[in-house]
């Protein structure tokens, strides 16, 4: 198949569109307004819903609503505006609603800038808004495999009822890259694949088939019974759903730690440091919720493996997973930036230089 | 021979009640379940319960439901009749904290795009749920457990008018507000929650129904005492009418 030069935010929105999404509710702001945009021109093509929401909260609740009825809906934003969708998401985790959340992060905290920033990782995968709830976290690393993860993204969410949310910082969605987009899915809203959805139930139809889409349970005995479905549901997420990438592991004599667009730029420096005989391997984490921890101890603890360096467009916010997963068995250093300034090639390369000179 | 001359509306479940002695929500969800069933819909309905009193509504309306977050109703149902379409009826049912205060950016925008739902608005000039604090319609001098002393205008501003401020906006399609305070009124709130379904169905635009409403408990007052107090503080500062309707 040919490969086409297309924006990132554009190629997000149709591979969404050709996974089968017909419901985009969003709000502009910089850096993912493309994406609203493109979903307005091209939503009406294949008789689909485009809708510019008053904020970012009413976005997220017309989300709820959507994916309640068992449709494929799908909202983006930015990290400001992903703060004010926490409240939804929280309630779309709680009434178990799949649908699609883009993140594409921009500096911080509050108003920040809107350069590229990996700076929402925790917000990301540890919460964000309120209650024990998991969103299924994912990072691309490029246009190309934010279209492949988007393709079975919606598939996910049904198969577990979970938001999937995405974290990709803004050069994913800024830059133009040739990408392959995939065929165009044929999705209908089939009520025996979703009972629990509101579809049309009458009085007398079975009452447990009544839709009711909802996260109150207010008895204690209720709730918890709740939430041992959800968490059971998250246990399979974590043994079914890690995915990660390696790169020039195989007798590296150190391991890089990096996420998104930062691991790209850790490859290349992975590249030139070969050339001049350094050892360096890389884990790329793609689902970081569930964090893909065996993936990193079984790299870290490989024999030749001396330290980690974990590099990140934050203070340093994965990096805690990182230590959980390695536990103290091996020393970790740390390179990042904060406030968009990605990190270089060269500042990773003298990085690993003065951790293998002992500095 | 005996011979059914009542029965209660295939539109509420039987679970019952966990409104108060003397609380009107009871009377305005057979209201709204009646005018349902009389449209014979065929399961073509599906309601948004809010935050506050009514936050168990999905529990007595016996069609498909949603409870939404606080004040998200009208965002929620947005969202589900994008999906559904004209056939299919959607309304929200809430309360004056909900829709009166952290809801008004979705009820007016809602309005303003004139997204075709009907909001079913009970106004008690209190917080219930909560234990009766001061909410955007309390009424001025009216005490309650956050404004101990009186609702002060001077300090937090008079009470808002949501009928007569929806009213204004281009997009909404039939504003009445109504009472449940007698039987001549809990006719006529029928009637007003019945136009606002047809109008609906008929794929017209936005339209709401404010219920003003006792909350017996928290005013502290007997029910009989509430009814009283309703229609003298009130529906004085709160006029029953019609205050839009695109049609007549």
């Amino acid at each position: 198949m040919a490969l086409t030069l297309m924006k990132g935010s554009e190629a997000i929105a149709e591979a969404a569109i050709r996974a089968g999404a017909r419901y985009f509710f969003g709000y502009p702001i910089t850096p993912q307004t493309e994406i609203p945009e493109y979903m307005s021109a091209r939503m009406p093509e294949v008789g689909g819903c485009f809708l510019q929401a008053e904020s970012e909260v009413a976005a997220i609740n017309m989300i709820y609503g959507a994916a309640g009825t068992g449709a494929r809906a799908i909202t983006s934003s930015s990290s400001p505006g992903i703060s004010l969708k926490q409240e939804g998401i929280s309630y779309c985790a709680g009434a178990q609603l799949p649908c699609v959340i883009l993140n594409v992060m921009r500096g911080g905290p509050g108003l920040g800038n809107i350069q590229a920033s990996q700076g929402d990782y925790m917000q990301g995968v540890k919460g964000g808004g309120n209650g024990d709830y998991h969103l299924l976290t994912y990072a691309p690393a490029s246009v190309q495999e934010a279209i492949d993860i988007m393709m079975f993204a919606f598939d996910k969410a049904e198969q577990y009822r979970v938001p999937v949310l995405f974290l990709a910082d803004g050069i994913i969605a800024q830059m133009m890259e040739p990408v392959e987009m995939p065929e165009m899915v044929d999705f209908k809203i089939d009520p025996e694949k979703k009972p629990w959805a509101c579809t049309g139930w009458k009085p007398g139809d079975d009452p447990a088939k009544r839709g009711v889409i909802n996260s109150i349970y207010i008895d204690t005995e209720s709730l918890t019974e709740h939430n041992e479905v959800l968490q059971t549901v998250y246990k399979e997420i974590v043994a079914n759903e890690q995915k990660w990438e390696y790169y020039n592991t195989e007798g590296a004599e150190f391991i890089i730690t990096a996420f998104g667009t930062v691991a790209r730029i850790a490859k290349s420096a992975i590249d030139e440091l070969k050339k001049e005989g350094v050892k360096v391997g890389l884990v790329r984490p793609i689902s970081v919720w569930p964090f893909p921890y065996d993936a990193v101890r079984e790299a870290v603890m490989a024999d030749s493996v001396k330290a980690v360096l974990d590099v990140e467009l934050n203070e340093g916010q994965m990096l805690q997973d990182v230590k959980l997963a390695i536990n103290g068995a091996k020393p970790i250093d740390f390179f990042g930036h904060y406030g968009s300034q990605m990190p270089t090639v060269d500042e990773v390369k003298a990085k690993i230089i003065s951790m293998k000179e002992g500095k | 021979m005996s011979q059914v001359v009542f029965e209660k509306t295939q539109y509420l479940t039987d679970k019952q009640f966990h409104y108060c002695p003397g609380c009107n929500h009871g009377i305005i969800h057979r209201l709204v379940a009646e005018v349902i069933d009389e449209m014979d819909l065929d399961g073509k309905v599906i309601g948004v319960a809010p935050v506050g009193c009514s936050v168990f509504a999905y529990d007595y309306f016996n069609c498909d439901m949603y409870e939404a977050a606080h004040g998200r109703a009208p965002a929620v149902a947005t969202g589900v009749k994008r999906v559904v379409g004209d056939d299919t009826m959607v309304f929200t049912y809430q309360g004056d904290g909900d829709l009166a205060s952290i809801g008004t950016a979705e009820i007016v925008h809602a309005a303003h795009r004139g997204e075709k739902i009907v909001t079913i608005f009970v106004n008690n000039a209190i917080y219930g749920m909560t234990g009766g604090q001061m909410a955007p319609t309390t009424l001025v001098g009216q005490k309650t457990t956050t404004s101990p002393r009186g609702r002060d205008e001077a300090w937090c501003g008079a009470p808002i008018r949501v009928a007569e401020m929806l009213a204004q906006i281009p997009g909404s399609y039939y504003i009445e507000r109504v009472a449940v305070n007698n039987t001549a009124n809990i006719v006529k709130a029928k009637k007003a929650i019945a136009k606002a379904f047809r109008y609906q169905k008929e794929g017209k635009g936005f339209c709401l129904v404010e219920v003003l409403s006792t909350c017996p408990t928290n005013w502290g007052l007997s029910p009989v005492e509430a009814m009283k107090w309703l229609e003298e503080n009130m529906i004085p500062y709160y006029p029953l009418g019609v205050y839009k309707d695109k049609e007549a």
